[in-house]
């Protein structure tokens, strides 16, 4: 024996296989990343990978079958319940199972646990903010409600067993390329998780607010001025229920508390906070139905189409879940039972986000810094202080104290003051919808299995939180929408700013009887002869006569020109609401742009200014993909904003919000009296001319720069994408030709817009087309990954089929899973 | 002929442990018959060294040509690797080679005598 060399050429081996046996910064352990038995070259699925599979499991009662057809739907055809969702479980986890407790992590304040406390430790700064505004404190109230309707709880379980049996049950080779990626395994899937998983989508569609941001404003501005900056309600309006509906009398009354002028709106300290990545104001929707008498076929069509966050892998997951008791049809998501777009046999359901706002701030004082005890009615009361750990991938546990009030949890005081450390020293407590119990799945259980009206509204009083606005139709031409959700009872501008949190009459007083959410019932048109359509857009819901306080921000232009539409439609075809669901025209600049082009004069422009003038004059307000104007528009728009506005912001405190684009146009439109115009920084008063032409000059040298790069035309300047979750390149599609925009009914902003559109006509054989921008695979080695992306981007759409159990011979089914005992 | 069969042995036995083992098996296949088929120290690191390449390569082109280098061409840009799924096979089989070199290596070293 050779000892030298044997111990030389030992150690080189095993110094080898640990140092590919481990990670290094975040390139994953190479050894078995690269081995092709066990690494990433598993997930390189075969292009024509077979996805049939005969699986026995002993939770199952009774056999099941699932046809997957040519764009891997799968159609799922079982005898009960507990199955339905059990094998939902298991195919949400095959092929979605890494975003599935992605973003269960992400709502749970965890993915420091996955990605390490990441750059100025934004991911653990994002996980604490989590879990200080209550995430889990509100998702354990969600599941104790869940879990008490034996409905709901055996949904629940059979969905999680689902995920689970596939969790168990998954090979090396199954593992999903992520989990590779960032060096960690798949964990056992909880009700809590779906919990969590719903409480996300409230975060998302209820998480937004100004609070702190007009607290600031109201800071520096006089309440006159602040009013005019922030009106309670734009003033063109055409709301979800149309203007001239009346309402009944109210059934409770806020009262403002009587030292509100100077405890609330007097009081002019500003709040050293800034809130945490706060979800996207656009994240909205349009969805509307026409009944019979305005279609071709004398049939209603519903048409649906959320405005999120557009990702890969995609929210939604199409399927089709049958039962002897029921058959729906649409988009669910990975992480929770059920249907939660789409239709059934009789129905069809659409939603949009309310953009009411449920979520308000408080001061708190505490007795001292161990924060055990606040003032509270002229008492000191016992807060409960809990300590929150995080896990940080290769760092130690961090750990975070967070007290709560009988209000809710003190989401920002001096340990955490959002997204920057200020030397903040105010505590702030949340009270938010979604920090309450409340069995969502319930609605939709409901709907997937609803036939009628009475149907729809039994199964929408379960919907509590984030308030939607729910669109139905059905078969026997019943059209109605619904803005359903609970909805505290404010007086007028109650939570629009921070309140006193040591007077219990600051508190929210009661909730708005759900019968009084503003609504129109199928025999609305009888009552109002020729309203034959119901649409949102999150716009207002009501006109002023509501008698309740609404509070929240809306979007004006969407609804305004949806309804525009569909007032003069008529004989509807499935083909006019795909051009409806797409259309590209700019109603916000057809209602600014001849003010602003008012206001400008050739003669003091140069000849190169005045080509890009000439070019947005023949604009036809189409923001279709190759539009240069377009893009020349939103840029004069945007720096228009600024010019306006920058100058009266400059003494408010950060964070800050400009006022709503609206308010600016309405202003402009009232000419000589929009006083703002004036740059209170220079000695002369500018005008709206002044501010225009400036804005202008501004824009040009840039204009001329895109467009030298060949970066003009609008899809180009916009630049759509679709981001993997992980925000890597590689797995995202960058680059999409796409139009429309944001204030656009085809909503599609650089990295957000419509991530489900639907439309469906409720002839006797229903007649369903949809698309999402994804895939129903969540592996980016699969074809199915991202292969709806193209048509999604072109405004195509695919024919949903709602497969027959005698159509399994049919040439659309691909594949064939089988689940038995 | 010993050569040849020795590599061929050496991926045989790395690919059947790899069903059913970890990926770093592949150091124990190659030692075991860089033990029992004697030869000189540096034909032995060639056995290990090719039979893994072979292997790991081969197993990857395959994979690849299967998947239409959808995934490969991915992982490839993300690594970085111009966004070449050849530069990623090869990658994989360097890998794989030089773990099995060694342990080929080591395998020949552990028996007594030198080869003539």
């Amino acid at each position: 024996m050779r000892l030298v060399p044997l111990l030389v050429s030992g150690v080189i081996t095993i110094g080898l296989i640990v140092a590919l046996n481990r990670p290094w910064g975040s390139v994953p352990p190479l050894g078995s990343f690269l081995s092709p038995q066990h690494g990433f070259w598993q997930n390189a699925e075969p292009a024509d990978q077979s996805f049939s599979l005969d699986l026995n499991f002993a939770d199952i009662k009774e056999k099941v079958d699932v046809y997957l057809d040519d764009r891997m739907v799968p159609h799922v055809f079982a005898q009960n319940d507990h199955d339905l969702y059990f094998v939902q479980g298991y195919l949400h986890a095959k092929f979605r199972l890494w975003q599935m407790e992605f973003q269960t992590h992400a709502a749970a304040g965890r993915l420091s646990e996955i990605l390490g406390v990441g750059p100025d430790s934004a991911i653990l700064n994002n996980d604490r903010n989590m879990r200080r505004l209550g995430m889990v404190f509100g998702a354990k109230h969600s599941l104790e409600v869940m879990e008490k309707d034996p409905v709901t709880k055996e949904v629940l379980d059979a969905y999680t067993a689902g995920v689970n049996t596939f969790v168990e049950n998954c090979t090396q080779s199954e593992l999903p390329l992520e989990y590779r990626l960032l060096d960690y395994t798949p964990e056992k899937w909880t009700n809590l998780k779906t919990a969590l998983f719903l409480k996300y989508m409230s975060y998302d569609l209820s998480g937004d607010e100004n609070d702190i941001e007009y607290t600031n404003a109201k800071s520096v501005f006089p309440k006159s001025v602040f009013d005019k900056l922030y009106p309670e309600q734009p003033q063109s309006v055409d709301p979800i229920v149309p203007k001239g509906t009346s309402f009944p009398q109210p059934l409770v009354r806020a009262i403002t508390p009587i030292n509100a002028d100077s405890a609330y709106f007097g009081w002019k300290q500003p709040a050293p906070v800034h809130p945490v990545s706060k979800p996207d104001k656009d994240n909205g929707s349009n969805n509307w139905a026409v009944n019979g008498s305005k279609t071709a076929s004398h049939s209603p069509i519903l048409c649906s189409d959320p405005h999120l966050g557009l990702n890969l892998p995609s929210l939604w997951f199409e399927m089709q879940l049958h039962t002897p008791q029921g058959n729906a049809y649409g988009v669910s998501f990975p992480g929770s039972p059920a249907i939660i777009i789409g239709f059934t046999d009789q129905i069809a359901w659409g939603v949009t986000n309310s953009s009411r706002d449920v979520k308000d701030y408080y001061t708190v004082k505490f007795k001292d810094a161990s924060k055990q005890e606040y003032w509270y009615d002229s008492s000191w009361k016992s807060s409960v202080v809990n300590v929150e750990v995080f896990k940080v991938k290769g760092g130690l546990d961090f750990r975070d104290t967070v007290a709560y009030t009988n209000i809710g949890p003190v989401q920002y005081d001096a340990s955490f003051t959002g997204g920057k450390r200020t030397a903040g020293n105010i505590n702030l407590a949340v009270r938010w919808k979604a920090h309450d119990g409340s069995n969502e799945l319930k609605t939709f259980y409901q709907l997937n299995r609803a036939s009628n009206y009475d149907d729809y509204l039994s199964a929408i009083q379960n919907f509590s939180c984030p308030g939607q606005n729910f669109v139905f139709a059905a078969k026997n031409n019943d059209i109605a929408i619904w803005q359903q959700g609970e909805f505290p009872d404010k007086w007028d501008r109650q939570g629009d700013f921070i309140m006193p949190g040591q007077d219990s009459v600051y508190r929210w007083q009661g909730m708005i009887p759900q019968g009084q959410n503003p609504h129109m019932a199928p025999d609305y048109p009888l009552e109002h002869p020729g309203r034959d359509f119901v649409s949102s857009a999150n716009q207002l819901p009501t006109d002023s006569t509501y008698p309740y306080y609404l509070g929240g921000s809306y979007n004006v232009y969407r609804g305004m020109l949806i309804n525009q539409y569909l007032r003069e439609m008529s004989n509807i075809t499935i083909d006019d609401m795909k051009k409806l669901q797409t259309d590209n025209y700019n109603l916000q600049a057809q209602i600014a742009l001849p003010i602003m082009l008012r206001h400008i004069d050739d003669n003091i422009l140069s000849s190169e200014e005045i080509k890009y003038l000439d070019l947005i004059r023949n604009w036809n307000f189409r923001n279709d993909p190759d539009e240069k104007a377009a893009a020349v528009y939103t840029l004069w728009m945007d720096l228009l904003e600024a010019e306006v506005w920058s100058d009266e912001f400059e003494s408010v405190p950060k964070p800050y919000v400009f006022p709503e684009r609206y308010t600016l146009i309405e202003g402009m439109m009232k000419d000589s009296a929009f006083t703002f115009a004036d740059n209170i920084k220079t000695p002369q008063i500018e005008t709206l001319n002044d501010v225009v032409v400036s804005a202008f000059k501004k824009a040009v040298p840039l204009l001329v720069k895109s467009d030298k790069d060949g970066k003009l035309e609008w899809s180009k300047y916009k630049d759509s994408g679709i981001r993997h979750l992980l925000r890597l390149s590689p797995l995202s599609r960058f680059h999409l030709t796409t139009g429309g925009g944001a204030d656009i009914i085809n909503a599609t902003k650089q990295f957000h817009g419509p991530s489900w559109r639907m439309i469906v006509q409720l002839t006797d054989k229903t007649e369903a087309y949809g698309i999402y921008p994804g895939g129903q695979s969540g592996n980016p080695g699969s074809r199915y990954y991202d292969n709806m992306v193209n048509d999604w981007a072109k405004g195509v759409y695919q024919p949903l089929w709602v497969m027959a159990a005698e159509d399994a011979k049919n040439k659309k089914v691909k594949y064939k899973m089988t689940f038995q005992k | 002929m010993k050569f040849l069969i020795s590599i061929l042995i050496t991926a045989l036995l790395s690919f059947v442990a790899g069903l059913f083992l970890p990926w770093w098996t592949i150091a124990p296949a190659a030692l075991i018959v860089a033990l029992c088929i004697h030869q000189s120290p540096f034909r032995s690191w060639l056995t290990g060294f090719l039979g893994l390449f072979l292997l790991w390569g081969g197993l990857a082109f395959w994979i690849d040509i299967e998947n239409q280098h959808l995934l490969s061409s991915k992982l490839a840009e993300i690594f970085p690797l111009n966004g070449s799924s050849f530069l990623l096979i090869l990658v994989t089989a360097l890998i794989g080679a030089l773990v099995a070199g060694f342990a080929a290596l080591t395998g020949c070293y552990i028996r007594k005598k030198p080869v003539a």
